[in-house]
């Protein structure tokens, strides 16, 4: 799971502290492993330092870190790209199409349309499989086999989370 | 990318007060396998029925080597459909009364084979699909699987330039559905004939070379078309 680039898309919807961005992360990409502070401030430092985003300055008050996070172009640019770049099609890609599509409602960005891009890349994988089980000896069959059951299993995830997009885009707004 | 062999612009129709096509349009190249897929209902198989002559759309254009199949009259529909065009639907829907040899050569008896050489090209069908030794069985006494292996068998025989199949393997297994797309591939690449396929599993969409989905009687490219190996 890419910490960086989901931070930068929370920061995408808008400036933040670091403490806000541990607790959007925590609710919905962390599944029940909450993110160490270590991590966060050392991820946006790390984002800071290669242009990605903007440090405010510090502010008033209690607590170890008051700083404000603004994303930069470079940051929006990366982040942007990786949404659009199709998962690669293995079996398990749930956790980073998870956050993509989480995201994208956060952001008001259409959904539908990585869910899209990421069928026809599954669909195509599962073409390629296809020919590989039809040309190949049974070992090479049985290992396509697994594959394309795996990743219709990922299709028919991908078809209900298509049919659901507007009432978990309505249970990600705030 | 190759010329259309068949091809739908633009199709709209409605039963009554249901539109099923709102707008369809799909195109496949001679030889091609063209899976379309989407949810029930969106108008898969009313597409597919269009696309064969066996429906005509409200509106929009079906062309079949440049010739428009909608503005033909019924009676040339059902030449075409006979001549030039096989079908294997969902349930083998073999004739019951007949053997499967006989059900294989039924396409070339209806277009007026003489009996003795219409069973004479139904026969190597079966040892071609796997079939040997059932020639005389009726279709209670065949497997599922079988049964649809008799029905694609029936669906090439005539040596269709396109073979219309509303999902063949849905009421099969995963191995006897992937015997069946096997064979259909296989068979329609060997003599060179166009496959629609109306699918509602990704399985065995990913046999086609190209994916049209339908949502909610419109379509869109899924997967272009590669070219046909
Ligand atoms: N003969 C008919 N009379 C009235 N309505 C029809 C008729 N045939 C289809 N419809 C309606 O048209 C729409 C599209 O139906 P169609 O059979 O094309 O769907 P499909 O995609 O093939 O579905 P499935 O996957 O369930 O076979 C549906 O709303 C259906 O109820
Ligand atoms: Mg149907």
């Amino acid at each position: 799971m890419s910490v960086p680039l989901t931070l930068l898309g929370l920061l995408e919807r808008e400036p933040s502290h670091g403490y806000d961005l541990k607790r959007d992360y925590d609710a919905f990409f962390s599944r029940g492993k909450p993110l160490p502070y270590g991590q966060v401030y050392g991820t946006l430092g790390r984002l800071a330092r290669d242009g990605k985003i903007i440090a405010g300055e510090s502010e008033p008050g209690d607590g170890p870190e008051r700083k404000r996070y603004v994303i930069t172009e470079a940051g929006v640019t990366e982040f942007e790209s990786w949404l659009d770049e199709p998962v690669a099609p293995e079996p398990n890609l749930q956790t980073v199409l998870f956050t993509k599509i989480v995201l994208a409602l956060m952001l008001g960005r259409d959904a539908q349309r990585y869910l899209d891009a990421q069928r026809a890349a599954h669909l195509r994988r599962m073409r390629e499989l296809t020919d590989l089980r039809r040309a190949g000896p049974l070992v090479d069959t049985l290992l396509a086999d697994h594959g394309l059951f795996h990743l219709e299993a990922d299709l028919r995830w991908i078809d209900q989370t298509t049919a659901r997009l507007d009432a978990l885009a309505e249970a990600v707004r705030r | 990318m190759t010329t259309a062999l068949i091809e739908a612009r633009d199709l709209k129709l409605a039963f009554g007060e249901t539109p099923a096509l709102r707008g369809a349009s799909l195109s496949a190249g001679a030889g091609e396998v063209l899976a379309i897929t989407g949810p029930s209902g969106s108008g898969k198989s009313t597409l597919l029925h269009c696309l064969a002559g066996i429906l005509t759309p409200d509106s929009g254009e079906v062309r079949f080597d440049g010739r428009r199949v909608d503005l033909l009259n019924e009676e040339r529909r059902s030449v075409l459909r006979r001549d030039t065009f096989g079908f294997v639907f969902q349930f083998g829907q073999l004739v019951p009364e007949l053997t499967a040899e006989e059900n294989v050569a039924l396409p070339l008896l209806l277009g007026g084979t003489r009996r003795t050489a219409a069973l004479a090209e139904a026969r190597p069908w079966f040892a071609r699909l796997g079939l040997d030794g059932l020639e005389r069985r009726r279709s209670g006494e065949l497997s599922g699987g079988q049964a649809q292996r008799v029905a694609l068998a029936r669906g090439l025989v005539t040596r269709p330039r396109v073979l219309f199949a509303d999902e063949p393997t849905g009421a099969l297994d995963s191995l006897a559905g992937e015997q069946v797309m096997e064979l259909m591939v296989d068979a329609a690449r060997e003599q060179g004939t166009t496959v629609i396929l109306v699918t509602h599993e990704p399985r065995v969409a990913a046999y086609a070379d190209g994916q049209t989905i339908v949502r909610d009687g419109r379509t869109s490219t899924l997967v272009p078309a590669r070219t046909a190996p």
